[in-house]
This record gives C-alpha cells, sequence and structure tokens, in this order.
C-alpha cells in the first residue's frame, strides 16, 4: 500500500490544486488540492453537504470553479486545464466522463440507445456531420455496426444484454445504476467519475457493482473517482482516499491509514476535537475485540 | 344464480336512474348556458333598430343534444367502456398480432395517395375534381409537411416552437419575391427557400437556444410576429398588406400549365382545365411531403437524430457525454426551419399570391396542434392528426344540411376554432400522448419494441 502510494503521485492522470468554489455567501469547496493517480481507484469522502458533488461538478465542467487549476493528463501525455474547458468538451476531447447522484437517463431511448448515444462524436465523424451517412455512404454503415458491437460488450458488462431492447426508464434501479456507468465507458475515457453509484443498492447488487468497477478498471485501465458513503465499498476497492469535510480536505492516505485517522473519525461521528482521542481508544478497543473473535 | 341475476338487474335499473338524473341535469345547465346566447338573436332591421329574435326551436334543439347525449353516455358508453378495461385486465398478455393492415400501413397510405388524383378524375370528371384535388389533398398535404417539419423540432428535439409559421413565410417570399424580382424559376428557387429559412433558423437559434422550457416559446413566438411585422411594414420591397401576387407557376420539365400552344393541355391533347396544374401541385407536394418523412426517418437513425432525441430525455446527461448541445439544437431548428421555407415556397406557387395575412399566429396553433394530437415524434400519428384537423375543417364546408337545423344563416366555418378545440380536448383525454403514442426504437439487438409513450419526455428546452 505505502509503495503504492508513492508511485501515484508519479504519474497522477488529474491533479486538483487550492480548488475554491462559492455560492452566495456559502464557501462550499474551500482550497481543496489533490491528486489521482492513473490506473487507480481513488474514493472521495465525507459527510453529506462536504460538497463532494460539488468537487464533481467542478472537474466535469458544470460549475466554474470561483479559483484553483484542474489539470487532466492523459495516457498520450496530452494536457487539459479542465477549469477552462466547456462541459461537453471535456467528455469529448480530456476524456473525462461521469455519472450522476440522481441518475440521468435516457428513459424513453431503448437501453441499447442509450449506450449509443454515448458513441455520438465518433459516430458523427464517420458520419461526415450527417452528409456523408444520409447519402449512404459505406464508411458510416460500418462504424454504426461497430458501435454496436461496443455497445454490446459493455451490456454484457453491465449485465443487461437481455434488457438492450427494453425502454431504460422501465429498468429496475440498480440496473439503472450499471447502464449509467456502462453508457459513460462508452465514449472511452480514461478517466471515469462516479457519484455514489452504491447509492440505493441492495448488498448484492452492491458486490456486482464492486466487480464491475474492479473489472473497468483491470480491463481498459481507466482510472476511477468514486464519491461514495458505503464504506465497504470505499474500503473494498479504493487504492487511496481523500476526506471532505465542510468543503476542506482533512484527510488524504490509503484505506487503512484513513479509516484509522482521528479527524475522519471525529467527522464521522460529529464529535468535538478534544473527545477524539477518547473515540480512538473505544475504537481499538472494540476492534481489539474483534479481532480477538475471529482468532 | 337468481341473487347474481337479480344484482345485475338492480345495477341496470339504477345505472338507467342515474342516466335520466344526469340527463335533466345537464339539460338544465344547457338551458341555462345557452338561453341568452342561442335563444336570443340580437339583429338590426331595415331601420338600423336593435332588434330582438328569438329561437327558441334552435334552442330546444341545443337542450335536446345535451341531454340525450348525457343519458346515452351514462347508461351505455361508460358502462360499456368500463366493460371493456375490466376484459382487458382479466386478459392482459394476449400478444397483439398486428394486422395486415397496421404493419404496412405506411406503404398502403403512400399508393392510396399516388392512385388519389385519377380516382378523383374518374369519379367526379375534370372539373369536379378541382375542389378534391386542392382542398382536401394539397391543403392537408401543406399540413402533413409543415407539422413534420416541425416535429423535428418539437418532437424529436423536444424544443417548444410558436413560431414556426414565421419559416414558413420566409419561404413563401423567398420564392415570391425572387421570382418577381430576379425571374428565377421555382425549381432554383425551391433549395433557395429551404436554405434561407434554415439560415434565419440558425440566425434565430444563436441567441434563443439557451432559454429553455417557456421562455424558448415565448421567444419564438415573439419571432414569428416580428417576421409578420416586417413584411408588413417594409413595404418597397414586400408590398406590406397588399402581398406579393402574380407570381410565376411552376413547370414541369419546361411544359408550363397554360392555354398557350405549347402547354401541357395542347401538349397532351386534352381540355383546358386547371385542374391539371393542381394535380400536377398534388404530385409535387406529394413529393415533398415524402422527401420530409424519408429525411428525418433516416436522420433519426444517424448520430444527429439521436442527440436530439437524448437531448429531450435530459439535456445535462447529453453534455456529460461529450454532445455539443447548443450546435444540436441549431441543427434540429435549421432542419425543421428548412423544411418548413419549402413548404412555404410550394404554397407561394399553389396560391400564386402572398400576403403577410397567410402567416398569423393561429398557423403556428394549428402546425403545433397537429404535433401534439398526432403524438410527438411519429410521422404516421401526425398525418392521421392533420388529415382528421385540416380534413375536417375544409369538411365542415361542406355540411349544407346544417343550415336546414340552424337556420340560413349558419356557416359552419366559422365553428372550426370551437371544433378544433373540442377536438383537442376529447382527444387528449382519450389518449394524452396523441393518436400514436409509442415511439419506435432506432436500433435494436434482439427484436423491435415499441416504446409506450409513458416512458418518454417531452422536453423542457
Ligand atoms: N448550485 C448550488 N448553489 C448553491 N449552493 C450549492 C449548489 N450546489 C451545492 N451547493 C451547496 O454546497 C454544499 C455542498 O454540496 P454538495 O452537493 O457538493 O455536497 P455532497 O458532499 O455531494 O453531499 P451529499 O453526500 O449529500 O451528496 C451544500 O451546502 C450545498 O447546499
Ligand atoms: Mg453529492
Amino acid at each position: 500500500m505505502a509503495l503504492e502510494t508513492t508511485t501515484m503521485t508519479n504519474d497522477p492522470i488529474l491533479k486538483v490544486e487550492h480548488l475554491s468554489m462559492r455560492f452566495g455567501g456559502l464557501m462550499a469547496i474551500n482550497d481543496f488540492s489533490f491528486e489521482a493517480a492513473r490506473g487507480e481507484i481513488t474514493a472521495l469522502i465525507g459527510p453529506n453537504g462536504a460538497g463532494k458533488t460539488t468537487v464533481f461538478n467542478c472537474i466535469t465542467g458544470f460549475y466554474k470553479p470561483t479559483m484553483g487549476m484542474i489539470t487532466m493528463r492523459q495516457r498520450s501525455g496530452g494536457e487539459f486545464l479542465l477549469e477552462r474547458l466547456p462541459d461537453f468538451e471535456i467528455a469529448k476531447r480530456a476524456k473525462v466522463a461521469r455519472t450522476f447522484q440522481n441518475i440521468r437517463m435516457f428513459s424513453g431511448l431503448t437501453v441499447l440507445e442509450n449506450l449509443l448515444v454515448a458513441q455520438h462524436n465518433k459516430l458523427m465523424l464517420a458520419s461526415g456531420f450527417t452528409i456523408l451517412g444520409l447519402l449512404g455512404f459505406p464508411a458510416y454503415r460500418q462504424a454504426s455496426k461497430e458501435s454496436i458491437e461496443v455497445a454490446k460488450h459493455w451490456l454484457e458488462m453491465a449485465s443487461l444484454i437481455d434488457r438492450a431492447d427494453d425502454p431504460a426508464g422501465d429498468l429496475p434501479y440498480g440496473a439503472q445504476r450499471r447502464l449509467e456507468i456502462a453508457r459513460a465507458m462508452c465514449t472511452g475515457p480514461e478517466l471515469l467519475c462516479l457519484d455514489e453509484p452504491a447509492a440505493g443498492l441492495n448488498p448484492r447488487e452492491s458486490l456486482a457493482l464492486n466487480d464491475l468497477l474492479q473489472t473497468i478498471r483491470g480491463e481498459t485501465g481507466t482510472s476511477i473517482l468514486l464519491i461514495e458513503h458505503d464504506m465497504s465499498v470505499v474500503m473494498e476497492i479504493s487504492d487511496h482516499v481523500v476526506v471532505l469535510e465542510y468543503g476542506q480536505k482533512i484527510s488524504d492516505g490509503n484505506p487503512d491509514y484513513v479509516k484509522n485517522d482521528p479527524k475522519v473519525i471525529a467527522a464521522y461521528l460529529g464529535v468535538e476535537d478534544e473527545e477524539v482521542e477518547e473515540v480512538i481508544e473505544e475504537i481499538e478497543e472494540i476492534e481489539s475485540e474483534q479481532g480477538g473473535m475471529t482468532q | 344464480m337468481a341473487n347474481v341475476a337479480s344484482t345485475t338487474a338492480s345495477a341496470g335499473t339504477e345505472v338507467t336512474a342515474r342516466a335520466l338524473r344526469e340527463a335533466v341535469f345537464a339539460g338544465l345547465i344547457t338551458l341555462g348556458l345557452f338561453v341568452l346566447f342561442v335563444g336570443l338573436e340580437t339583429d338590426q332591421n331595415i331601420r338600423n333598430e336593435l332588434v330582438l329574435r328569438q329561437r327558441w326551436g334552435l334552442l330546444a334543439v341545443f337542450v335536446a343534444v345535451a341531454t340525450v347525449g348525457r343519458f346515452l353516455i351514462v347508461a351505455y358508453v361508460q358502462p360499456w367502456l368500463a366493460q371493456r378495461k375490466a376484459a382487458r385486465v382479466a386478459a392482459p398478455d394476449i400478444a397483439k398480432r398486428e394486422s395486415f393492415f397496421s404493419r404496412n400501413f405506411a406503404k398502403i397510405a403512400i399508393v392510396a395517395l399516388v392512385l388519389y388524383p385519377p380516382v378523383i378524375l374518374a369519379l367526379v370528371g375534370v372539373q369536379g375534381s378541382l375542389k378534391w384535388v386542392d382542398n382536401f389533398g394539397i391543403q392537408i398535404l401543406i399540413y402533413v409537411m409543415l407539422a413534420w417539419g416541425l416535429n423535428i423540432v418539437v418532437g424529436l428535439a423536444g424544443l417548444l416552437d410558436l413560431g414556426y409559421v414565421a419559416f414558413y413565410a420566409v419561404g413563401a417570399y423567398s420564392y415570391a419575391l425572387l421570382s418577381s424580382y430576379f425571374g428565377l424559376s421555382f425549381w432554383v428557387l425551391l433549395p433557395i427557400a429551404g436554405i434561407l429559412a434554415a439560415l434565419w433558423g440558425v440566425i434565430l437559434g444563436f441567441p434563443v437556444l439557451r432559454l429553455r422550457g417557456d421562455y424558448l416559446a415565448i421567444v419564438t413566438l415573439a419571432f414569428g410576429e416580428i417576421i409578420r411585422l416586417v413584411l408588413i411594414n417594409w413595404t418597397e420591397v414586400t408590398k406590406g398588406t397588399f402581398g406579393v401576387s402574380g407570381i410565376a407557376k411552376a413547370t414541369l420539365f419546361g411544359i408550363k400549365f397554360d392555354a398557350s400552344k405549347d402547354g401541357f393541355a395542347a401538349l397532351f391533347g386534352l381540355p383546358m382545365s386547371s385542374a391539371y396544374y393542381k394535380i400536377f401541385l398534388f404530385y409535387l407536394i406529394l413529393a415533398l411531403a415524402l422527401l420530409t418523412a424519408f429525411v428525418t426517418i433516416r436522420l433519426r437513425r444517424m448520430p444527429i437524430g439521436r442527440a436530439w432525441e437524448a437531448l429531450r430525455e435530459d439535456e445535462i446527461a447529453c453534455r456529460s457525454l461529450g454532445i455539443n448541445t447548443t450546435m444540436t439544437k441549431l441543427t434540429a431548428f435549421a432542419t425543421g426551419a428548412m423544411f418548413g421555407g419549402i413548404a412555404g415556397s410550394f404554397f407561394a406557387v399553389r396560391q400564386g399570391f402572398v400576403s403577410p395575412e397567410s402567416f398569423v399566429f393561429l398557423e403556428s396553433a394549428v402546425i403545433l396542434a397537429i404535433v401534439v394530437l398526432g403524438g410527438m415524434g411519429s410521422l404516421t400519428g401526425i398525418a392521421i392528426a392533420a388529415v382528421v384537423m385540416v380534413g375536417g375543417t375544409e369538411i365542415l364546408r361542406e355540411l349544407t344540411f346544417l343550415k336546414v337545423i340552424f337556420g340560413p344563416t349558419f356557416t359552419p366555418e366559422l365553428y372550426r376554432m370551437l371544433i378544433f378545440g373540442l377536438a383537442m380536448v376529447v382527444v387528449m383525454v382519450w389518449k394524452p400522448r396523441g393518436f400514436v403514442g409509442s415511439r419506435e426504437p432506432t436500433a435494436f439487438l434482439h427484436e423491435r419494441k415499441a416504446i409506450s409513450g409513458s416512458f418518454t419526455k417531452e422536453g423542457h428546452g
């Protein structure tokens, strides 16, 4: 784990520096800096209202940050300053894809069509910005076939292949979450940002989600940035955890380190600073008891 | 058994009693509503004095219709509907086998339309065919084409455009002015009119498309009015309210439709009649409408068409997938405007005369009503709605027997809007998603299933 922590600072895919976001009088994010390493799963956690979704919105261009710099470095070495790009360019050129905390699907389109919409830019080029496609050039027909193959691959990965021709709005909640991830992957991203993908999932679905994320990272080498409340997911799959409270970073490190960080414990349990020591002692006691039991 | 029979019998008498009661109520309400409107009529006599005429007979007809209608609905129609609903719930999964007719509806409709003029000619003769080909055929097809064009903007991209008639006007005036000032032919100007309208679509689109929902609707409405006011006030070019007249007719491969020696009729040894020109125009607008449909169907399977529909469903998700939503909206606006412009130049060539009066807000409203009634996005539904709406109002003119009931001064056309409104309310109650509420997917893996209208969104911008 410690080794990984050092390698990650060598090759960050995303570098957030001194990010601040102000809404009127509310400083939603205050001088927040962190790095996400290439090929890793980085988790962003924190209590409700800490500003996690706001960080995502700044990274993906839906909000323009009040201050700060967000640098995306692609595998090819291309660098993008995300705070200067319009939102759709961030997905198109910088190759950052995202999902939403409240699922956003094209509910009246079929599951397959959802994945085809995600390949818009690729298909747009192949169809000569519609004109060649309209005239029936074969290049578009070929590209269209390939895009269906890509969609099929991700449908299989998300185990949605049986529901490919159903309207997306007809899927159960867990399947909609998986569809949103599959759709984001169809854009061919280098960084995938997931806003609470396990929210509202039952334990079995949650496990399947873990597998899906691991496979995504393993197969495509896509780096993942993850907001999550479910600690079992965070601790199980993430390589690196960043903790946010009231818009400020309070902890940053590997899962074991963060789990035992007094500040994090205090933030999650909502205690005053002086009491933190007591809490830690209690936790250690409990853990040693549990350890004794399993042995 | 006897028990069951007696309960159904008592239920039957109960329903009849309720129907009678409600019928009497409906009759009374109608009487109260119409006693002053219908029962009494103000008129002027020869000495310009106001006189009251009493029309109790007509009032009685109104009340009778309401009473009997209500009775029939409560006593027979409602139980029948309830029964049907229960039957459908009881047997939900009887596979819906589509009949041959509904599967091949489009092909049958096209063949019927192609055969329509010769059949009419054979049935009612050359002169008699004028009304049927022009008033019913061409008139309806113009609205079909306009509604299909607007469908791209409203039905697919989900952008509420209340000023669509502006593009129709741009197309009509493009042809009228360019042909009378520069003498260009119809076939050259047809695409030019489309391009000019599309250009106006883009010019309007740039500042407006960042607006959403109601704001977009209001600004497009204003844009439609601006175009009309410019046409009225720019008198040096457009001749203002007088309009442009004497617009050149279209030709068929250079053959003119006139009484000259090498005109169409003389060339084919037919007696001179304007009916042939109308039939030519009928086929022309049929071809243009089919072109609109063909392009729409093709575009829906292209990335741009899918992006339009995705935009209707969720704009933010579109942007998160790298779709440039401004460009996508602009292309929808421009494509819709282009078909509006082409239809406009056809309108100019058909009338031979254009004036700003033809491009009032009401036209936009009628076209939008056709799109909504037909089912947003569905070409078949929209075509049916255009036939019902436009054909229906044309039929009103034919119903001369109504004069026998309502008196010789009764002009059914005046009730057009009333009936329009009534039809819209009825259809929206009966089929809230329009005649064809379902959506055809543009691609499929295993089987093509129609998507129920309850999943699709109307768009909000
Ligand atoms: N567009 C906005 N305008 C004003 N305030 C905002 C806006 N977006 C977020 N906020 C505020 O910023 C703070 C952080 O919100 P954010 O949604 O980022 O929290 P979060 O960490 O994602 O919380 P949760 O776990 O509940 O999703 C909140 O106080 C919120 O009210
Ligand atoms: Mg959030």
